[in-house]
């Protein structure tokens, strides 16, 4: 039981990004019909967010501190940081530590202006062009993408910390009655989920509730209609490209701590989100999310050492495997509406 | 000549006399000079590849181009021939034909089941599947099949499969047991065998593995002209035009995309087989979905759909890969020497992103910049061109130009 | 006993019932016209007839045999050719390859690959590819880019295809939707030959009252998924109930 319960937790963080950067594909598609090939990129970038941020909180300058001296006797030079000298060494080593959970207000206008140069700069260009053409310049998008930020930062990966207050880990087996570390899963990836779930809710609430998201609702539906009715739908999707470029950003930005930001991690992500959004239905959000935590979960239960016995390598197979058995058996997925993209 | 008519005849010896003086023709500059360090690209393992992905990139042509079904897994193929062509070197010698015939049996049996499998479905569903299938493989040559504690060890992971001293070689092996490790040969010619040519200060090196890649892929390329002149070739691309009126014209169109999706599983399998008999080594990243991707980018950078697009593709995709990676910022001063200082800088800074490591970035954005502006490649930029320069001397001319064959 | 024997089909989407026991005779060498206002199922008949549809109840038969359960290509491969509402040519072909791809499907059947034969045989559907454009008066346009041709031209190219399988049954989706006057009395025409030419069966649905009456022997009046009446065309001109069911009036 204990094994089980570890095994749905550590699928959680995996399935929250896969649900939240299906979330943004399956809002692109749905909205305008695009094959976004270039949204790992975005979840990439989202990452680089909170690189950079952290970068520009620990920028420093050198100062001569008096009280101390080094092995010569010479007066000590250390590194101050800017954070540090202009709140005071406290508040700016805090400032520092929480890079991360700030780089989401730094990402946010950065990734809505990213979505909004790339469906007005280029995908427009694409709504009348074949699917196949969406699809490779998104592609190529991408891997330029990609390479503009390893030339920036690197091919490395570059260890990004969460806030110290989260690098522990918590210890789910005692609360639950079970013996101390039988289930400890790390703070951090509490936050993850968290965080995950409240962007998801955002979004559907967004969707659901607000005047602007019942029209978008109703353009995914029937975009004729919409226009006929004397409504510009076009500027609203352009807005959802924006609101969906940025979901798939927190989505990198609180992944930075779980996973070192690399370059090449958008597209490690892409081919499996792309597989979550063909399980959850071409077109359904709902569907979206939930395969992503389905199959999040599904693959850590794979990679349990009792079932790689039986069927070795199915951890690193499983994802696939189910998304083909469900596209053959059940083209539009899970929750997917009947004749998306059938033809 | 060999059922081909004049036109496709004189494209088909245009290529083979381009193939069999690649020495000469990728060797301009003599030898030693500053040139020939960044422009020559006669060297027998480059040469190799621009024949190798130039079959390769054919026979995905022949299912893309033809059909429009686009396949984003293509690479396992590649990597399937690779592993099969190594295995084949391992177990029965070093000859490399049986090697060939092997990773074209093997990868035609996966392209059969995964293209039966795959072609159930169209559009981006099938490029989903065909993605999917080819990450399975990739993963598990990485993982399970790779592990060298395993039992089942067919890829040896991430060192790659290669050859070792006491590989059994029924046919050979007591010759070469001892000492160094075996050359794979063509019947006795070793594979990294060179004739050199020594003419003033020019040097041309003559490959023996070049020349039997060349070869193959002129057989190769002889046969996709066949396919594509062939009423099966109609068939196929009635199929990309209109799969429903195919449908309501009585035929069942999966026998004819099954049976494309298999050609070019084939090609991509003895193109696999070619990389491993040059160079006997054989690893999981051949057959990783970015590789399916850039096989994607060749045929589109040539021109999908048209002949000899897939060389053209093949062979820009390397040789600029090739140029681009020897380019470092010292070249780029030197070269723009002639500017004042402060703006040589500035262009080197900027340069400097797209050259030697940076290489990928040039090639993503010449591969858009070619989705965007020339949907057909570079060879319809050329048609293009020349359009250009005979409307200029006759203008009746231009008009029965755009009667021509769509797929030239 | 018909060529096309449609029995007590039903078919439901969700809440509507789409058709309602529909019974429908079209005999053999006859043209035989579907009409009804919009709503009225007709299109979800024909794609019954052709395979796209499997109806919930009810049979149809052709010369005998059960369509249902068969796949578009089979039911083709059995004499039914479909004329689409928009033509559905092979718009990336040229003009002679388009009727080419027809021949071969019926010289060879659904699944003969045509791999790499080539010369005589080719020869050979080339003539009759020719000999076809040639009884369309279409000749001269057979290596244009199909794509290119005026709509009316693109109807007569895919009629034209649809004949060159020598079917039993033809099946016109509202030909002339969409034409120009001239397009849709060049078609009326097309048809009228045909109908000399070919021991054929027509069966057409169709909105314009100018081509139904120039054409059908017999009509079939569609309403709300229920054949209403079925008469020739002089009783159905008057008759009470089809007003009824194209204007609302009550009788």
């Amino acid at each position: 039981m204990d094994a089980i319960l570890l095994q749905i937790l550590n699928g959680l963080d995996k399935g929250s990004a896969y649900a939240l950067i299906a979330l943004g594909l399956t809002l692109i598609f749905g909205t305008l019909g695009v094959v976004n090939f270039a949204h790992g990129a975005l979840f990439m970038i989202g990452a680089f967010c909170a690189v950079t941020l952290s970068k520009i909180l620990n920028a420093s300058y050198e100062v001569i501190d008096e009280t101390k001296a080094d092995f010569l006797g010479n007066p000590l030079k250390v590194k101050l940081t800017y954070v540090e000298s202009w709140f005071g060494p406290e508040t700016g080593a805090a400032i520092i530590d929480w890079a991360v959970p700030l780089a989401i207000l730094f990402s946010i206008p950065i990734m809505i202006a990213i979505g909004f140069i790339m469906e007005r700069g280029l995908i427009k260009h694409f709504y009348k062009r074949p699917h196949a053409d969406q699809i490779l310049v998104t592609f190529g998008l991408a891997i330029v993408l990609q390479e503009v930020i390893k030339a920036i930062y690197g091919a490395n990966p570059i260890p990004t910390g969460a806030p110290a207050v989260f690098r522990g880990s918590f210890d789910f087996g005692v609360l639950l009655g079970y013996e101390a570390n039988a289930i400890i899963y790390p703070y951090w990836r509490m936050v993850y989920f968290a965080f995950s779930a409240l962007i998801i809710g955002g979004v559907f609430a967004f969707l659901q509730f607000t005047t602007f998201g019942m029209v978008v609702r109703a353009g995914m539906a029937d975009r004729e209609t919409v226009e006929l009715l004397g409504i510009n739908i076009d500027r609203r999707f352009t807005i959802m490209f924006g609101v969906a470029a940025a979901v798939a950003g927190l989505a990198g930005v609180m992944y930075a701590p779980i996973n070192s930001p690399n370059y090449h991690m958008g597209m490690d992500f892409l081919v499996l989100s792309f597989v979550v959004v063909v399980v959850g239905g071409m077109g359904s959000l709902p569907g979206a999310v939930l395969a992503g935590f389905m199959l999040g979960i599904l693959e850590s239960f794979a990679s349990m050492n009792e079932v790689k016995n039986i069927f070795p390598g199915i951890d690193q197979i499983i994802i696939y495997l189910v998304a083909i058995i469900i596209i053959l058996t059940r083209p539009r997925g899970l929750m997917g509406r009947k004749g998306v993209m059938e033809d | 000549m060999l059922g081909l008519n004049k036109k496709d005849t004189t494209l088909l010896i245009i290529v083979a006399f381009m193939a069999l003086c690649a020495p000469f023709i990728l060797n301009p500059f003599p030898e030693g000079s500053s040139m020939a360090q960044m422009f020559n690209a006669g060297y027998p393992d480059l040469m190799q590849r621009f024949v190798i992905f130039g079959i390769l990139v054919i026979g995905f042509n022949i299912l893309f181009g033809l059909t429009g079904y686009l396949s984003f897994g293509h690479a396992a193929f590649l990597g399937i021939g690779s592993y099969s062509a190594v295995w084949m070197f391992k177990l029965i010698g070093m000859n490399v034909i049986p090697a060939i015939l092997l990773s074209m049996v093997v990868s035609g049996v996966f392209a059969l089941l995964i293209g039966y499998v795959s072609l159930r479905r169209s559009g981006i569903y099938f490029s989903i599947l065909t993605l999917a299938f080819a990450q399975m493989c990739y993963n598990l040559a990485y993982s399970v099949l790779g592990n060298p504690a395993s039992s089942y060890n067919l890829t040896n992971g991430e060192t790659g499969l290669q050859l070792s001293l006491n590989d059994p070689r029924i046919l050979d092996g007591a010759a070469s047991s001892e000492g160094s490790l075996p050359v794979t040969n063509f019947f006795g010619v070793a594979m990294r065998d060179s004739v050199q040519l020594e003419i003033g200060s020019w040097l041309f090196t003559f490959n023996a593995g070049y020349y039997l890649c060349a070869l193959i892929m002129l057989i190769s390329f002889y046969v996709s002209i066949r396919i594509f002149r062939s009423p099966f070739g109609l068939m196929l691309r009635a199929v990309k035009s209109n799969q429903q009126r195919m449908n309501y014209t009585g035929l069942n169109t999966k026998p004819y995309t099954l049976a494309a999706f298999v050609i070019s599983g084939i090609y991509a399998g003895l193109a696999g087989g070619l990389l491993s008999s040059m160079d006997p080594l054989a690893g999981a990243e051949r057959m990783h979905w970015t590789a399916s991707g850039e096989i994607v980018i060749m045929a589109i950078l040539g021109g999908v759909g048209t002949l000899i697009g897939p060389i053209v593709g093949a062979g820009f995709n390397e040789y600029f890969k090739n140029i681009l990676s020897k380019i470092n910022d010292s070249v780029l001063h030197q070269w723009l020497s002639f500017l004042p200082d402060g703006l040589e800088d500035a262009i080197v800074g900027v340069l400097h992103f797209f050259v030697g490591k940076g290489w990928h970035l040039s090639l993503g954005v010449l591969f858009m910049v070619v989705i965007i502006f020339l949907p057909g490649g570079l060879v319809e930029g050329g048609q293009r061109v020349s359009r250009l320069f005979r409307r200029n001397k006759t203008s009746d001319d231009a008009d029965n130009a755009s009667h021509s064959t769509p797929a030239e | 006993m018909g060529i096309l024997e449609v029995k007590n089909v039903n078919k439901r989407f969700g809440g509507l019932q789409a058709l309602g026991d529909v019974n429908l005779s079209v005999q053999d060498q006859t043209v035989h016209a579907i009409i009804g206002p919009n709503g009225a199922g007709k299109s979800t008949l024909l794609n019954v007839l052709v395979g796209k549809l499997v109806p919930d109840t009810g049979s149809v038969m052709f010369d005998g045999q059960s369509v249902l359960g068969r796949k578009p290509f089979e039911i083709n491969q059995m004499g039914i050719s479909r004329v689409f509402q928009t033509p559905e040519i092979f718009s990336d072909l040229s003009v002679i390859e388009n009727m080419m791809i027809p021949i071969f499907a019926r010289r060879d059947g659904a699944f003969r690959l045509h791999a790499i034969e080539h010369t005589e045989n080719e020869k050979e559907i080339i003539e009759q590819a020719e000999h076809m454009l040639e009884s369309l008066n279409m000749a001269d346009a057979r290596h244009d880019h199909s794509a290119a041709m005026s709509r009316g031209n693109k109807r007569r190219l895919e009629i034209g295809m649809c004949l060159a399988q020598n079917p039993r049954l033809l099946l016109l989706d509202e030909p002339t939707a969409g034409m120009a006057r001239a397009d849709t009395n060049a078609t009326i025409d097309l048809l009228k030959q045909i109908k000399e030419e070919r021991d054929i069966t027509i069966a057409i649905i169709e909105h314009d009252m100018h081509v139904v009456f120039s054409l059908a022997e017999r009509i079939t009046v569609l309403a709300q998924g229920t054949p209403l009446v079925e008469d020739t065309p002089d009783n159905i001109k008057g008759h009470p109930k089809v007003r009824e069911a194209y204007l609302g009036e009550s009788a």
